[in-house]
């Protein structure tokens, strides 16, 4: 007997175990719990950091103090006790690795369980990995091919000690201290994360690619992004994650500043799977991100992102269009079950003139799921023919789903072009049945719709990025027939 | 090849098949009338496997197994091919990557590895020739703003490429204008072999004017209470359904 309805559907989506839920034991440094002067200035001795640094983290330390944590997005959650928190904890074998021989063989099993074989990706891949376990990098390939272009990739904290110049000159500067509660708290304590420079005129010959992974119970995720792409050059950087299961919540707030000088262009690419709790709701990732860039005249920024994972998730990557000519772009799939909650969406802020901005946003839900878009386009006084796209998707999975578009428009010149189209649609029966009929399961047929549903996104990704998308779609909402 | 016996089915809870009985043997081509609500499009959601049919008594039999329980994908995957009568849009899916994946879950059911990509593009470029389909349309998204005509050319499309053993085609002629009725007709034509069976379900005289049936069963209220050769489906075309319901009324 095998009658498959809708129902089992459902029932199957809220019982699937979270695919990656392991978790790796690797003897930890870790702090202890809490949070003031004396960890943040722990946190950047440990470092090895210079003064200014240490002092720009104990400004944004006192702005925080004084800050209180947002209420307006549409997500509900029990708010973190931000002094049950510890905030460094780093693998404690070497620091850094001249081979993957020396590299703890457990993390390598972790590695090898998410598909992600170093040694394979250094061999056929073209991509150099700046893997970050734990707030340190473990291992940095690729490098010396990357220097040759004299491009800068590394952790941020090597950055800091290696190339202070560049750092200090723009950190801070796209998203500053004390831009939002998260984006204060992580500039006090940002652990570590990735700095990427691309020398004047130079077209990066491979994408750049970072895994991100929350590894020690009851640590923050404090990562912090810096990517500069000089005059006239190209870099396309990925991120990924995914994390292991955990019952209590994790706290994650990053902040990712992209600066896209004179005609340079970055994409910026990201999948996102961390744990988003059991199926009743418990536990599961909080993810609280600011993510924002800067296009100087005839710049262009792309944020693609594929969020599948966390409980909560509160995340705007966002453009200001600074410069003349310049252009912004959001593609996104944001995928919800369960209990997962998110609010994400984008801001276009237009202030050079001719600036051009496009948002393709495509919402799934299902299980008892809440998805929000929640997107600002502004046209400032100045912006002279400043023209915007937007366009929000949102399917539904059975009846116990939400799906939400909160779009923001502010024009203050009367030359811009907006244009704004939404649609809700739900998987049908009939749309399954159909696919049964022509000897497609169900399983397959969820994921064929779903993946047409996203082509759109999809298509924005870099090759490997795509394939690897498309299986965490699936994976996020289908479970095992059978 | 099809031996349904006894068959009765009902939607939820409304009593629709009241024992039908039917067999279909290889090379055959049969036809269903009826007027509208006789329970002819129920008839091949059921053969097909539809969940929302509930089977209340009576057997299914397809080349001799019983396939009352078992998924719609399983009675696919042994050769029975429904063309709809009002196909699904699915956005974003091209009509070329739907194929591609209906052959290669019906191969992976089989035990077969996925059809090299050579073999699948020369088979999609035989077909599409077969019923004139323009190379461009294969590409579009799967019924995605078609015509009524292009729908239906394109059930057929998928039919050729599955190569099914047994074809229901239900109401494949509405919406049809004159020509498409004859590219549609003259697909299932060429289809057609001694080993293949066809059941056409249809309302009106017209689309067996071009696939000849073998046999015609009068549907009404849940039975076949007439079965005759293709003369039966003139006899209608002149004199309507009202004797029928009259002669079984009485």
């Amino acid at each position: 007997m095998n009658k498959y309805t809708e129902d089992d559907l459902r029932e199957e989506l809220k019982t699937k175990e979270y695919e990656y839920g392991f978790y790796t034991d690797i003897a930890s440094d870790t702090f202890p719990n809490g949070l003031n002067e004396d960890i943040v200035r722990a946190i950047s001795l440990k470092k090895e950091e210079p003064q200014w640094m240490t002092d720009w983290r104990l400004e944004a330390f006192k702005a925080w103090k004084e800050m209180v944590e947002p209420e307006w997005a549409n997500v509900h959650y029990q708010k973190p006790d931000f002094q049950a928190i510890s905030y460094y904890s780093a693998p404690n074998s070497k620091p850094k690795y001249n081979s993957l021989d020396e590299v703890d063989p457990e993390l390598l099993a972790t590695f090898a369980k998410l598909g992600i074989s170093i040694d394979e990706q250094k061999k056929l891949s073209n991509v150099a990995m700046d893997v970050v376990v734990d707030s340190v990098s473990v291992a940095t390939t690729f490098k010396k091919t990357l220097g040759e272009k004299g491009i800068i990739f590394m952790s941020i904290s090597e950055a800091i000690r290696e190339h202070p110049e560049l750092v200090k000159k723009y950190i801070g500067t796209v998203v500053p201290q004390k831009d939002n509660f998260y984006a204060a708290l992580n500039s006090a304590v940002f652990s570590d994360g990735s700095f990427c420079y691309i020398p004047k005129g130079v077209r990066c010959p491979m994408e750049l690619s970072t895994y991100f992974r929350i590894n020690q119970a009851g640590t923050g995720q404090f990562e912090r992004t810096l990517v500069i792409a000089d005059e006239g050059s190209y870099v396309s950087y990925l991120e990924g994650c995914t994390a292991p299961s955990r019952d209590e919540n994790q706290l994650h707030a990053a902040v990712v500043e992209l600066i896209a000088l004179d005609n340079a262009e970055i994409k910026y690419s990201t999948v996102q799977n961390w744990y988003p709790g059991n199926a009743e709701g418990k536990g599961g990732v909080y993810n609280f991100v600011t993510k924002r860039g800067l296009c100087e005249t005839n710049a262009k920024i792309s944020w693609t992102q594929v969020e599948t994972g966390s409980a909560v998730t509160w995340k705007y990557p966002s453009c200001i269009l600074k410069g003349d000519n310049s252009i912004g772009e959001f593609y996104s799939i944001a995928v919800t079950n369960n209990y997962q909650q998110a609010d994400t969406g984008t801001k276009m802020i237009h202030l050079g003139k001719n600036t051009k901005s496009t948002i393709i946003s495509k919402g799934i839900s299902a299980g008892k799921s809440q998805n929000s878009y929640r997107g600002l386009v502004k046209i400032s006084p100045n912006a002279d023919n400043a023209r915007n796209f937007s366009q929000c998707d949102s399917l539904l999975m059975g009846n116990e789903c939400g799906a939400h578009t909160f779009p923001y428009i502010e024009v203050k010149n009367k030359t811009a072009r907006i244009e704004h189209e939404a649609t809700t649609s739900k998987i049908g029966e009939d749309q399954i049945f159909y696919c049964n009929q022509r000897g497609i399961n169900t399983e397959k047929a969820i994921a064929l719709i779903v993946n047409g549903f996203s082509k759109d996104v999809l298509n924005k990704l870099p090759m490997e990025f795509a394939v690897e998308a498309q299986k965490l779609l699936e994976i996020s909402l289908e479970g095992s027939v059978g | 090849m099809l031996k349904i016996k006894n068959l009765h089915a009902s939607v939820e809870d409304k009593s629709i098949l009241k024992g039908i009985n039917l067999e279909i043997k290889p090379g055959e081509v049969h036809a269903i009338m009826g007027p509208n609500g006789s329970g002819k499009s129920t008839l091949a959601s059921v053969i097909a496997g539809k969940e929302d049919y509930e089977v209340t008594d009576g057997e299914i039999f397809f080349e001799g197994e019983d396939i009352n329980e078992m998924a719609a994908e399983e009675r696919a995957h042994k050769g029975i091919f429904l063309s709809f009568q009002y196909p699904v849009e699915i956005p974003g899916v091209s009509v070329t990557n739907f194929m591609k994946t209906a052959i290669n879950e019906t191969r992976k059911a089989k035990g077969l590895e996925d059809m090299p990509a050579k073999d699948m593009l020369k088979l999609i470029r035989e077909k599409a020739e077969l019923l004139e389909i323009d190379r461009k349309f294969l590409s579009r998204s799967l019924n995605e703003g078609f015509s009524g005509g292009e729908k239906k050319r394109n059930e057929i499309f998928q039919m050729a490429m599955l190569e099914p053993k047994l074809a229901i085609l239900d109401e494949t002629d509405s919406g049809l204008d004159i020509d498409a009725l004859r590219i549609v007709a003259n697909g299932v034509n060429k289809l057609k072999s001694k080993d293949n069976a066809v059941l056409v379900i249809t309302h009106y005289q017209r689309l067996l004017e071009y696939i000849v049936p073998d046999f015609v069963h009068v549907l009404y209220n849940g039975r076949i209470v007439k079965s005759g050769t293709k003369e039966l489906a003139h006899e209608l075309e002149e004199k309507g359904y009202d004797w029928i319901k009259e002669e079984v009324n009485a």
